[in-house]
């Protein structure tokens, strides 16, 4: 099947640099279609976007409004995983916790990328002292346990989604900062990095219009497979009760008040813990398929 | 060395290099090391600085007069410029002072010193499960790499790495104990059970074991093998995963082929020749994931009721008790960091090629 | 000659891969016996292949079928796991490329000799440690006890290769494959590499199939020469008649060659033709 548009993407020689690129995100999505958990990971990851944006749609019940005589009912037609200590039905309360979650990882991403990016590319490209205290300052942030400095972060900021994200943040970014390091440095080394300071570009430019989107790929890779981490971090900071506040459904604070029945009412712990499993399982399925895409070496 | 002569000549004089790059070598861990812990403390200040507790009420209490108040604040070093005050709290912590406890009213470093051995105990029980199956999983996995094996390993891994560790011990309670029975609850021990031994080292099977009542030492290791075997799944995931990718590029060098061609069985170029090739950025993941245990042990504890450093950092949280949150931090990234940078040392000590160079 | 070392008949060698099947070696057949045969083609051609196969190491997922290979009588195409085992190393063996990848990083080199020792021989441990000291000085290496502790990285590549020759021919097959054991190694080293090999394998009497690229160290070293080209024998004869060559390739080949004896402005360029591979 060549269709013009298929032959105009898989050309040789792109006359465009639009062509060049969206050519290889055709070649991408190709290969990532033909690798069968990547597949599974994005349509999980795909489900949980539609839950999350027609959760309001999807719940039958409002996932706030308590509903005492009915507490801890188990699963039946009417509330299909059963309701929690004040009655609320967990279906809805698991489908508006897929916002809370992709909130987090939406906004933990949008912040340590670009920190990351920056940071990285800086050092990498700049060398010398500076190199040097960045990253030793990413050493030191690079050597901290993630989830007992995010929970002092949070602890000092108070809870809520904003300081969680906040406190994620700060302890993710160093990895990506490595990342974008050394590509920089191999990058930087190359001839038509050379070719663009003989012309003379600017740091800047060279920074931004070649470093950094050549550095693009491994970051997001990276960001895909560490989306799972992401989530189960804000899932226990969710679980120790600095996540997001009551009443809103999250769903490491869901676990955590099923915590008390486990033994009696297993589903008010069970579902909202099987929601994260299968979300992270997800993520991590995809970051496996794109990094098997994307840099072959490493599988 | 393009010569015979030069390569064996110069071997005597590497050999006493040694001691000469030994020594640097530690001089460097510990430059590292200090420079690190430096940025640990610079951050739990800084995070001290950024709660909006006030110190000086924690000492003097919400009805303190003006004067009191403004001594306190004086003692407390606040009218000081802020690095002066940075220097103060390192002085404090590296003379043990810690603060003291709002909860316990205890020292923070007491307190931390007593809830230690329970995480010690609990940690280092996970990474030998860790070490002892998830090595060879990798191992397996590589060697027969696409095969059947390698897709269940692989899944078992994912598996590891995507569940959420408190969910996994609220479920695992439910099943093991709750329905089943196979292991007791929550705790180190049967409350009939606790101070019946002489607390030797904290650590209860040693201490059980050191008193020769096997009845305690039975109930602690019931309490204990739950917990233990959950962390340990998540070291064996992370454990397996990188032992597979190290030993797949070892497998594909050409050293590899040679043991074959001299006789050797598959299994025992796997193990002999490949394997000891690995042993060095081993001991790194090792290293790492025993470090990180002791962290993901913060949530663990939660979910088990387990009296150690988690447990303890998270009912200090819950209560605004600020020095026993900063302390225990200081304490896991202490130890988190000096794990970290000792791997980094024997890797260098362990590889010849490294050894001489 | 009595009864030929090896035969071969029909070899073929295909690696199945995501675009198609990859025809590695095709109808290979030849013969050898106690004597030096040379295999000569360009990368590609499916001579190292060829020796893979022989020693039943052709990497997953590659396919050997052939109508016989047998070796001193024994059929190689049926051997097991473990008769592989007890063949390699001690009835057969090979000399590799480039030691700098080919010994274990991280044994010495007298562990890594004597094991083969252990392996094939069941000797003692002093005795192994004999035998290795008394192979290291028999691939002229001068201090022996001190190279038996030493690790690769130590070894100059020439070494190396010499550490790499003891520990091949240490348990004392008769046959050795050396798959370009020259190519990795400094040109002043190469000669005296290819002398000890000389001196071992006519001491020994063994036979040797010399695997390179390298039409002039091939054909001043080996009795006999085969030229491969896309995975096929395209032309076998003796090692003095390569002037007098019939194939183009062969005679494509001589000609490419530098010589300081006829010295030429410019150097041949081989023109390859399909319907060799016919």
């Amino acid at each position: 099947m060549t269709t013009p548009l298929t032959t105009w993407l898989t050309t040789d020689t792109p006359a465009s640099r639009s062509q060049a690129v969206l050519g290889s995100f055709y070649r991408g999505g190709l290969a990532l279609l033909r690798n069968p958990t990547a597949v599974v990971g994005l349509v999980i990851v795909a489900l949980l976007l539609l839950a999350a944006i027609f959760a309001p749609w999807l719940s039958v019940y409002s996932p706030i409004v308590q509903d005492l005589p009915n507490r801890l009912a188990p699963p039946s037609a009417a509330h299909w995983f059963g309701t929690d200590e004040l009655g609320r039905d967990i279906l809805s309360r698991t489908l508006y916790g897929a916002r809370v979650t992709l909130t987090i990882v939406a906004l933990v991403s949008i912040v340590v990328a670009p920190i990351g990016l920056i940071v990285g590319t800086i050092a990498g490209y700049t060398g010398g002292w500076i190199d040097t205290l960045l990253m030793r300052i990413t050493d030191v942030f690079l050597a901290f346990p993630r989830l007992v400095l995010a929970l002092a972060f949070a602890a000092a900021l108070g809870p809520g989604i904003e300081n969680a994200v906040i406190a994620i943040s700060l302890t993710a970014w160093p990895p990506y900062a490595r990342i974008a390091r050394s590509e920089t440095l191999a990058i930087a080394r190359s001839d038509f990095i050379q070719a663009a300071v003989l012309q003379g570009a600017s740091t800047w430019r060279i920074l931004f219009r070649h470093i950094v989107p050549l550095c693009l790929s491994s970051v997001i890779v990276r960001l895909t497979l560490d989306m799972a981490g992401i989530i189960l971090t804000a899932a226990g900071l969710g679980f120790l009760g600095l996540g997001a506040q009551p009443p809103t459904a999250e769903w490491g604070a869901m676990v955590s008040s099923g915590r008390d029945v486990i033994l009696d009412q297993w589903w008010v712990a069970t579902i909202p813990g099987l929601a994260i499993f299968v979300v992270s399982l997800g993520f991590n399925l995809l970051g496996d398929g794109l990094r098997d895409v994307f840099d072959p070496k490493s599988s | 060395m393009a010569s015979d002569s030069a390569a064996t000549g110069a071997v005597r004089p590497q050999q006493r290099q040694f001691a000469v790059v030994l020594v640097q070598r530690i001089a460097s861990f510990l430059v590292t090391l200090a420079a690190t812990f430096v940025g640990l403390t610079a951050v739990t200040f800084f995070i001290s600085r950024l709660t909006k507790i006030d110190p000086v009420l924690a000492v003097v209490g919400d009805k303190a007069t003006k004067g009191a108040y403004d001594a306190a604040f004086k003692a407390l070093g606040l009218d000081q410029p802020v690095y002066i005050q940075y220097f103060i709290y390192l002085r404090r912590l590296l003379s043990g002072d810690f603060g003291v406890s709002v909860l316990t009213s205890r020292p923070v470093l007491d307190d931390l010193l007593r809830v230690f051995p329970a995480t010690f105990e609990l940690s280092t029980l996970a990474i030998v499960i860790g070490v002892v199956v998830g090595v060879p999983m990798g191992v397996v996995a590589a060697a027969r790499k696409g095969r059947w094996v390698d897709h269940v390993i692989r899944i078992v891994g994912l598996f590891g790495y995507s569940v959420p560790v408190f969910w996994l011990g609220l479920v695992g309670l439910f099943i093991f104990y709750g329905r089943l029975g196979w292991v007791a609850g929550t705790g180190r021990l049967d409350v009939f059970y606790i101070d019946v031994v002489t607390q030797r080292t904290g650590i209860i099977l040693i201490d059980a074991a050191l008193d020769g009542n096997w009845e305690v030492f039975g109930n602690a290791f019931s309490h204990l093998i739950l917990p233990a075997s959950l962390l340990g799944y998540f070291s064996l995931a992370y454990i397996a995963r990188m032992v597979r990718s190290f030993m797949i590029d070892q497998l594909g060098h050409e050293y590899v082929t040679a043991a074959r061609i001299k006789g050797n069985s598959f299994w025992r170029t796997v193990w002999r020749h490949a394997f000891p090739n690995i042993l060095v950025p081993l001991i790194t993941v090792v290293g790492l994931s025993y470090a990180s245990l002791l962290e993901g042990a913060v949530l663990t504890e939660t979910v088990f009721a387990w009296p150690g450093l988690g447990n303890y950092i998270t009912h200090a949280l819950f209560n605004t008790d600020m020095n026993a949150v900063l302390g225990g931090t200081v304490l896991v990234g202490g130890v988190f960091i000096t794990i970290n940078l000792i791997c980094d040392l024997l890797y260098k000590l362990v590889d010849p090629r490294l050894r001489t160079r | 000659m009595s009864d030929p070392l090896l035969v071969i008949d029909d070899l073929n060698v295909s690696f199945p891969g995501r675009n198609g099947v990859t025809q590695a070696v095709r109808n290979a057949s030849f013969t050898l016996g106690r004597e030096r045969l040379g295999i000569v083609g360009e990368s590609g051609s499916g001579k190292s292949t060829t020796g893979r196969a022989l020693l039943g190491l052709v990497p997953r997922p590659g396919i050997v079928t052939a109508r016989t290979i047998t070796y001193a009588r024994q059929n190689l195409l049926t051997c097991s796991e473990r008769d592989w085992q007890d063949l390699r190393g001690r009835r057969l063996s090979m000399v590799m490329q480039d030691p700098k990848y080919s010994l274990n990083p991280v044994q010495t080199v007298g562990r890594q000799i004597s094991e083969t020792c252990f392996l094939h021989l069941r000797t003692s441990r002093e005795d192994a440690r004999r035998r290795t000291i008394a192979m290291l000085e028999a691939v002229q290496i001068r201090d022996p006890d001190l190279v038996y502790r030493l690790y690769p990285h130590q070894l100059s590549g020439g070494m190396g290769q010499r550490v790499m020759i003891a520990m091949m021919l240490i348990a004392e097959p008769d046959l050795l494959i050396a798959d370009e054991p020259t190519s990795a190694l400094d040109v002043t080293v190469q000669n005296e590499v290819l002398r000890i090999l000389d001196d071992l394998v006519r001491q020994r009497g063994m036979g040797l199939i010399f695997i390179s690229h390298n039409l002039t160290i091939v054909s001043s070293f080996c009795d006999r020469v085969l030229i491969m080209y896309g995975g096929r024998i395209v032309e076998e004869c003796a090692a003095r008649e390569l002037g007098n060559a019939r194939h183009p390739y062969t005679r494509a080949l001589v000609a490419a060659t530098p010589s300081l004896d006829f010295p030429r402005a410019e150097l041949a360029t081989v023109v390859r033709d399909p319907a060799w591979l016919q």
